[in-house]
């Protein structure tokens, strides 16, 4: 499904990525973790394609498509989705309205005329339940006033509606107590399907006891330093990240 | 560009004025000509407003004024006009309808209200009958170079009388419509009066009728009296072609406890545009709104002046002006408010927001606020920006494209002024036309 090689990029004049590795098949589940400026976060950015990245090197393809050809919505639309570390608040869209003109796209894009009202909000309805989300919630202006845990259940009520092959989900456990972490997880691991897949980037291991991956990876210095288990991740539970530190800065030029 | 009048505009007004006296003698009341005959004195003392005074700082009317304009055209209502009227009014719009041909009221065209709620005639009749006579042209403030002109040489002018303590049942829709085959210098007038404790909702548009694109430029007066406990919603909607020019100036005048709400939306393709709102409070407890929102591309001048004077304690006003610009439009706003030294507990409140979204787009923007009272609240702010990129990146995630997301966010940062607006079919008008100037835009 999704093929990254030797995928290297920048901001402005710093190397973030050095050379990622990484094959995601249907139906699995990858986490990647790694200590704070690792390049993590840059790696989602990169590949939903947002502009402040500059991709210097290899190559990514989504279904057998170049990815980073594509621009940002086409991406979308193709099936990748990003649920934001940080969902933007903006005011004066509400959030219904949103949610129609992204269902609007994706269904245009398969061909599909827009769903009725009647049947949009049988839809909405249907999914929002899957994340237990406040209907007020949804007349609202997108995201703005929202807790920390309202803004990442409207990340996933819009993964729910937008079905993608893969999602990204970007330290989604990051602002959440531990409630609002299960009622996530719970909606996460309800449209886990045979034929879509997740990457998961955390700094700690707490989301992956909820949603269970079938692969871990370590990233440092922007680069995959580990591939393995889930064992991987509850070692580095148990023993930080410095030991990797130590372990890596044997190899190369401290920087 | 021009910053002189050489064309011969100055040079002819006399004449006109003249001529116009002349023709009027007979028929109007010595008191509107003695009043035509001093602000034609002071007009010619100032002349056109200069580019680099104060008021006229970043508008430069000049190029406007160098055609060879007309001064009158006879008001044709032909069918051309009866299906542009048609194609003037909002969707959905249960309005009544007030239809001027070049400034003249047409009554076998309009269906208005029953004239024991509203009455409808001219502002010579206004002055005959007395009982209207000192709202017209009435000392306040100091008056604009154009009010000046407008008062020497307006041909009609309509005056709307909402009776005492009417309740307008639906929307008053008043279209003013141009036609003319030359350049035109119209010169429109309007009083209006709402009596104490009427309620209407008035809509105003202009469609100018022209087809071989000669120029109008629309020099209009509007003095507008709320009595005591009257409410007035005052919805201009700006919609004109490229060649029209406008000058348009508002007055209003207060009496205790009214409410005047001023909606000034710009989407026009207008060349030039300049709106002057007055406003002075003549009583106590009375509440002020005006809202504002433009789009601007392509070499569009559009120029926004208002000014609020807290005369008396206890009163409230509320400001809040937006601006979209494009391509290598020019905004300009200036809001004053002015809180007199008896106006205690006054509230003045004031923002004006812009949206730049290309980089030859210019705003000047310039809120100026002059307190002489000490227990009053009163704010103001202004900014000037581009649509966040964040916000951007955020939307076209989800898979809409950059022109819908773009034109979701200028909806968006609209959004405060819109909702504003009571009449359902003007909001849903107001948002359709923004949709297609942005289409526009970005099909460019």
């Amino acid at each position: 499904m999704l093929n990254i090689k030797d995928l290297q990029a920048r901001v402005e004049e710093k190397e973030i990525l050095k050379g990622i590795n990484l094959t995601i098949n249907p139906g699995e589940v990858h986490a990647i973790m790694g200590p704070n400026g690792s390049g993590k976060s840059s790696l989602a950015s990169v590949l939903a394609g947002r502009e402040d990245y500059e991709v210097t090197g290899g190559s990514v393809t989504f279904e057998g498509k170049d990815l980073l050809d594509m621009a940002p919505e086409i991406r979308a639309r193709e099936g990748l989705f990003l649920a934001f570390q940080y969902p933007v608040e903006i005011p004066g869209v509400s959030n219904m309205q949103f949610l129609k003109a992204a269902m609007t796209e994706h269904r245009a894009h398969k061909g599909l005329p827009p769903l009725s009202p009647k049947e949009f909000l049988a839809y909405v309805k249907e999914k929002q339940q899957l994340v237990e989300f406040d209907t007020q919630l949804l007349n609202r202006s997108l995201n703005e006033g929202f807790s920390g845990g309202e803004k990442k259940r409207n990340e996933i009520l819009q993964l729910a509606m937008l079905e993608p092959k893969l999602s990204i989900l970007d330290e989604t456990d990051s602002g959440l107590d531990i409630d609002a972490l299960r009622i996530v997880a719970a909606g996460v691991n309800k449209l886990r399907s045979k034929d879509n897949a997740f990457l998961i980037i955390t700094h700690y291991q707490r989301l992956l006891d909820y949603i269970v991956p079938d692969f871990v990876h370590v990233l440092y210095n922007g680069r995959i330093v580990r591939s393995g288990t889930r064992e991987l991740a509850l070692e580095l539970e148990e023993k930080g990240y410095d030991w990797l530190k130590e372990e890596m800065h044997l190899q190369e030029p401290v920087q | 560009m021009t910053n002189t009048l050489t064309s011969n505009i100055t040079e002819q007004l006399p004449g006109v004025f003249e001529q116009l006296l002349a023709n009027r003698k007979s028929e109007e009341p010595t008191s509107l000509l003695t009043q035509r005959d001093e602000a034609f004195k002071t007009f010619l003392q100032k002349g056109f407003p200069l580019y680099k005074t104060e008021e006229w700082k970043y508008t430069n009317v000049a190029p406007f004024l160098q055609e060879a304009y007309q001064f009158s055209s006879p008001a044709v209502a032909d069918e051309k006009v009866k299906s542009l009227i048609q194609n003037a009014i909002p969707g959905g719009l249960d309005a009544y309808t007030i239809i001027c041909v070049n400034g003249v009221y047409q009554p076998q065209l309009s269906q208005a209200p029953a004239t024991d709620h509203v009455s409808i005639s001219s502002i010579k009749e206004a002055l005959q009958s007395g009982n209207y006579a000192q709202h017209f042209n009435s000392n306040g403030t100091t008056k604009h170079t154009f009010e000046q002109l407008n008062t020497a040489l307006f041909q009609e002018g309509m005056m709307l009388v909402i009776k005492n303590g009417q309740e307008v049942d639906k929307p008053i829709h008043i279209i003013h419509v141009y036609n003319h085959a030359e350049p035109l210098f119209a010169q429109t007038r309007q009083l209006w009066i709402a009596e104490a404790g009427a309620q209407v909702q008035i809509i105003e548009t202009l469609v100018d009728a022209t087809e071989n694109g000669a120029a109008l430029f629309n020099n209009n007066v509007t003095e507008i009296m709320t009595e005591s406990k009257a409410e007035l919603q005052h919805y201009q909607l700006q919609t004109a072609k490229s060649h029209v020019r406008i000058v348009h100036q508002t007055r209003i005048h207060q009496a205790a406890d009214s409410t005047y709400s001023h909606f000034a939306f710009t989407m026009s393709s207008a060349a030039f545009t300049r709106n002057n709102i007055d406003v002075v409070h003549l009583g106590q407890h009375t509440e002020t709104n005006l809202y504002g929102f433009f789009l601007a591309s392509q070499e569009q001048l559009i120029d926004n002046h208002t000014a609020i004077h807290h005369a008396q304690p206890n009163c409230n006003s509320n400001e809040l002006y937006k601006g979209v610009l494009m391509d290598k439009a020019v905004g300009v706003f200036n809001g004053k408010i002015f809180v007199h030294q008896q106006a205690q507990k006054t509230n003045a409140f004031q923002q004006n927001n812009n949206l730049l979204l290309s980089e030859g787009a210019m705003m000047y923007t310039k809120p100026q606020l002059e307190i002489y009272a000490d227990d009053v609240k009163c704010s103001h702010g202004t900014t000037i920006g581009q649509v966040s990129e964040e916000a951007l990146f955020y939307l076209k995630s989800r898979g809409i494209g950059d022109a819908q997301a773009r034109n979701m966010l200028v909806h968006a940062f609209a959004f405060d002024v819109t909702a504003q607006i009571t009449v359902p079919a003007i909001r849903k008008y107001i948002e359709d036309m923004a949709d297609q100037y942005l289409d526009k835009f970005a099909n460019n």
